[in-house]
């Protein structure tokens, strides 16, 4: 066994760790927390905020970050939102084109994906920096989100399509399933495939990656691709779990997204980092959300709390890498 | 007079240094000679405050002292000139120069005049032709390690310490800083130079200390040894020679390059004559050239790492080949070992495993997954057939010496099954033993039919392995010599174009 190899999983095991300290410090002071209840609600908040955060993970893991998610999150739900309730219609052509339920997630989710490519583009082929094209990003998809709603929500979509938010499957709520499997699908992609490797390897050392002949624009499109339809699929599960498209949605999220990958140990300067721990990231905030709503502190105070634990991970992550 | 006393130093229970004792003496040049992982670069940096926790005594003038801090080391006289460059690539070679000792009116504001003009004779000194304002970004590797040495000079320290300083720089530069050493020996300066380079220490040393394993292994005078007695301190054996008698001969063209522009700074179209030139399957070439001769700059534009414009015109085996990017230099069979490990060559968070196998990893799929196996398998190959010195596969590619890394990243490129090999400084900071495991590696690829592109910047390298040598002389190509009718002379009048 390798030294290098077990630090990292102590330092994975203090995240855990820390979570359940947190969790038996809650339940000690509040008797509704660890309820069955409270449990599936907590998972459930989080699973739209796990879904953005594992696109960016691997966003950060190239060396990269992607403000947009919040934004193509909100435009993408309102897209699908728009095509399940109006569809399209062409009144000079006398044309009337329906959604399926299916279309219309899929058509969001291809939506978030565009703009991710759009992302990557922009990032690969004019050498834009990942932050001020994803800033831009932010901007536009966040003015077409108002055009394509006009600034109102988009309700009423629908039972079926409701479900995606608040439905459960086999006694577990559909969203934490679907969260569970993009999860899954991004150990996957992150340990198995020569595209999780490559990833690892530009945020690692972009030259000598280039060097090995690997295609770091094609990967890099890809990821922000991926985290773009990752938001999307975000997206869907929100708009659904509201019954509405808020133009509004998702300000903000990307700040939540970007602070589960860093409590979850990855690197911001890339090539170091798990999903694995972003999940345990995302599942610190949420539990802290939801402890401090239980605890009825203040949501003034909750910010602080939130942003003082987000800067206490970062410094303990900090001190366990020094004597690399 | 600066000494060393019974000097330990532990890194995480790893004995690096063992009761180390040295002496620096004032008004001469005293070499600190040992293999990659000796201990020299460790013993330096406590010499010069970067570590201060270790065990025994170093005394300066008699004294014991123990430096808090560089800039503690710094105030009582001892610069460093570290073997990694510590400059800032978007300041100018003046901010650079007076980093952290800005020189001020008496208004408080920085007085620029007066550090251009001191930055100015140091240029001077150091024979470089720049303006003070040059960023450093825009320099060559070689130009910012005469920065580096500018910086100790300007400090006006008694005693120099110099780790490798001639590593990354050519002829007509080491010249220079030869000169200057001379200075500031007959100034009274003590000068501690560590070099793996045998002709260098006996050309500039007055005193040497062998170090092997973190122990003082000899002193004495330069004068009373011999280069293969040194190496063979240093190493506990001697170094084989490499033989290239079973090299067959087999002219049968593998690459050939038409057209190549090279890029030059400063002026916007190249000028001049195109370069052209062949490479034969078995043959090892060697590119010799001073520094900004343009020679990694041939690699970088035959690898499709520069502008797609002007784009040579290559043929492997009698075919065109169209090389818009590495990934396509890959794919028709070429690879490549940059001239710069830490930059542009190892992967430093991955394994060695991770290493060698990134390069080929579509091939090791099973069922369109990642196979653990076959890239343990893959791995274990190379690790065994380069003889990579490792713990584990599982060790990250940091933890390895210079050397190993560098056989490291040779695994990878052999692994893409390449049939043209461009090597650039390929034993750049590698101590002997490496070094002569690399030019046997070598001797074996050509062995096997692929073909060698070397660029290297020593003389002796260029003759223990090369069949012929291409002479670049400011982005021209000057001249191509087998090896038989190449002298070191020759080579070198080329390289100037005398």
């Amino acid at each position: 066994m390798n030294l290098a190899i077990k630090k990292e999983q102590f330092s994975k095991l203090q995240s855990l760790i820390a979570l359940l300290v947190l969790c038996l410090v809650i339940s000690l002071l509040s008797d509704k927390f660890l309820t069955v209840a409270n449990g599936w609600n907590v998972l459930r908040q989080i699973s739209v905020n796990i879904c953005i955060s594992v696109g960016m993970t691997l966003v950060v893991l190239t060396a990269g970050i992607d403000l947009s998610v919040g934004s193509v999150l909100a435009l993408c739900g309102a897209i699908t939102a728009g095509l399940l309730k109006m569809g399209i219609e062409l009144p000079d052509q006398n044309l009337y084109i329906g959604f399926t339920l299916f279309g219309a997630c899929l058509i969001g989710i291809l939506a978030g994906a565009a703009l991710g490519f759009f992302n990557g583009w922009a990032i690969t082929t004019f050498k834009v920096p990942p932050f001020v094209a994803t800033l831009a990003m932010l901007t536009v998809a966040r003015g077409l989100t108002m055009l394509w709603t006009g600034g109102f929500p988009i309700s009423n979509l629908g039972a079926s399509f409701a479900k995606l938010g608040t439905g459960w499957f086999i006694g577990v709520p559909v969203p934490v399933w679907i969260s569970f499997l993009v999860v899954l699908l991004a150990i996957f992609i992150s340990n198995k495939t020569p595209l999780g490797r490559y990833i690892y390897a530009i945020g690692g050392n972009e030259n000598a990656a280039r060097l090995s002949g690997i295609q770091i624009n094609k990967v890099k499109i890809m990821v922000y691709s991926l985290a773009g339809a990752l938001a999307a699929l975000g997206g869907l599960m929100m708009t659904a779990r509201l019954d509405s498209a808020q133009p509004n949605a998702g300000t903000g999220y990307e700040l939540d997204a970007i602070a589960a990958v860093v409590i979850g140990g990855t690197s911001l300067s890339g090539g170091r980092g798990t999903i694995l721990g972003t999940v345990l990231g995302a599942i610190i905030i949420g539990v802290l959300n939801n402890g401090l709503v239980l605890l009825n502190v203040s949501p003034f105070w909750q910010q602080v709390v939130k942003g003082l634990v987000i800067l206490l991970a970062v410094i303990i992550d900090r001190a366990n890498s020094k004597g690399e | 007079m600066l000494s060393a006393r019974n000097i330990t130093k532990k890194f995480a229970g790893v004995t690096a240094l063992d009761q180390v004792s040295l002496d620096l003496y004032p008004g001469k040049v005293n070499a600190i000679i040992g293999e990659n992982g000796a201990g020299k670069s460790t013993l330096m940096k406590i010499l010069s405050g970067v570590y201060s926790d270790y065990a025994g005594d170093i005394e300066l003038n008699q004294q014991v002292v123990r430096f808090r801090d560089t800039r503690d080391a710094q105030e009582k006289g001892i610069a460093i000139i570290h073997q990694e460059l510590n400059l800032i690539p978007y300041l100018s070679i003046r901010e650079n120069i007076f980093l952290g000792q800005e020189l001020c009116t008496p208004w408080g504001l920085l007085d620029r005049v007066k550090m251009h003009q001191v930055t100015q004779q140091l240029l001077q000194k150091l024979r470089l032709n720049l303006h003070p304002n040059t960023l450093i970004k825009d320099l060559k590797v070689g130009q910012q390690q005469l920065i580096e040495i500018a910086k100790a000079l300007h400090l006006n320290a008694q005693v120099i310490i110099m780790d490798e300083p001639t590593s990354a720089i050519s002829g007509a530069e080491v010249a220079v800083l030869f000169e200057i050493i001379g200075e500031l020996k007959k100034e009274g300066k003590t000068i501690a130079y560590i070099s793996h380079k045998m002709d260098e220490l006996f050309a500039i040393a007055d005193t040497y200390t062998v170090l092997r394993d973190g122990k003082t292994i000899e002193s004495g005078e330069i004068a009373q040894v011999n280069p293969e007695q040194l190496v063979a301190k240093m190493v506990g054996r001697a170094i084989p020679q490499l033989d290239r008698s079973s090299r067959q001969d087999n002219p049968v063209e593998l690459l050939r390059v038409e057209n190549l522009q090279l890029p030059f700074k400063g002026a916007k179209e190249s000028s001049g004559n195109p370069i052209a030139f062949s490479l034969n399957e078995g043959e090892v070439l060697g590119i010799f050239g001073l520094m900004g001769a343009g020679r990694t700059e041939l690699f970088e534009t035959i690898f499709g790492l520069t502008s797609k414009k002007n784009r040579p015109e290559l043929f492997i085996k009698g075919k065109k080949a169209s090389i818009q990017s590495p990934a396509d230099a890959v794919k028709a069979g070429l690879a490549m070992v940059s001239e710069d490990r830490k930059k542009d060559g190892i992967l430093p968070l991955l394994s060695v495993k991770k290493n060698i196998s990134i390069t080929t990893l579509t091939q090791l799929l099973q069922n369109g997954i990642l196979s653990a196996k076959k890239e343990t398998a893959l791995a274990v190959k190379y690790i065994k057939e380069l003889n990579i010195k490792t713990p584990s596969p599982e060790q990250l590619i940091q933890d390895l010496s210079g050397g190993n890394q560098q056989k490291a990243i040779l695994a990878k490129c052999l692994a893409t099954q390449p049939r043209v090999l461009l090597l650039d400084e390929p034993t750049r900071g590698i101590d002997v033993n490496a070094k002569a495991e690399i030019y046997q590696l070598i001797g074996q690829f050509a062995k096997m039919g692929l073909g060698v592109i070397l660029i290297s910047s020593e003389l002796p390298e260029i003759f223990a392995v090369c069949d012929r040598v291409l002479v670049l002389c400011e982005g021209q190509l000057n001249g191509n010599f087998p090896i038989a009718e190449a002298s070191e002379e020759i080579l070198l009048k080329a390289a100037i174009r005398l």
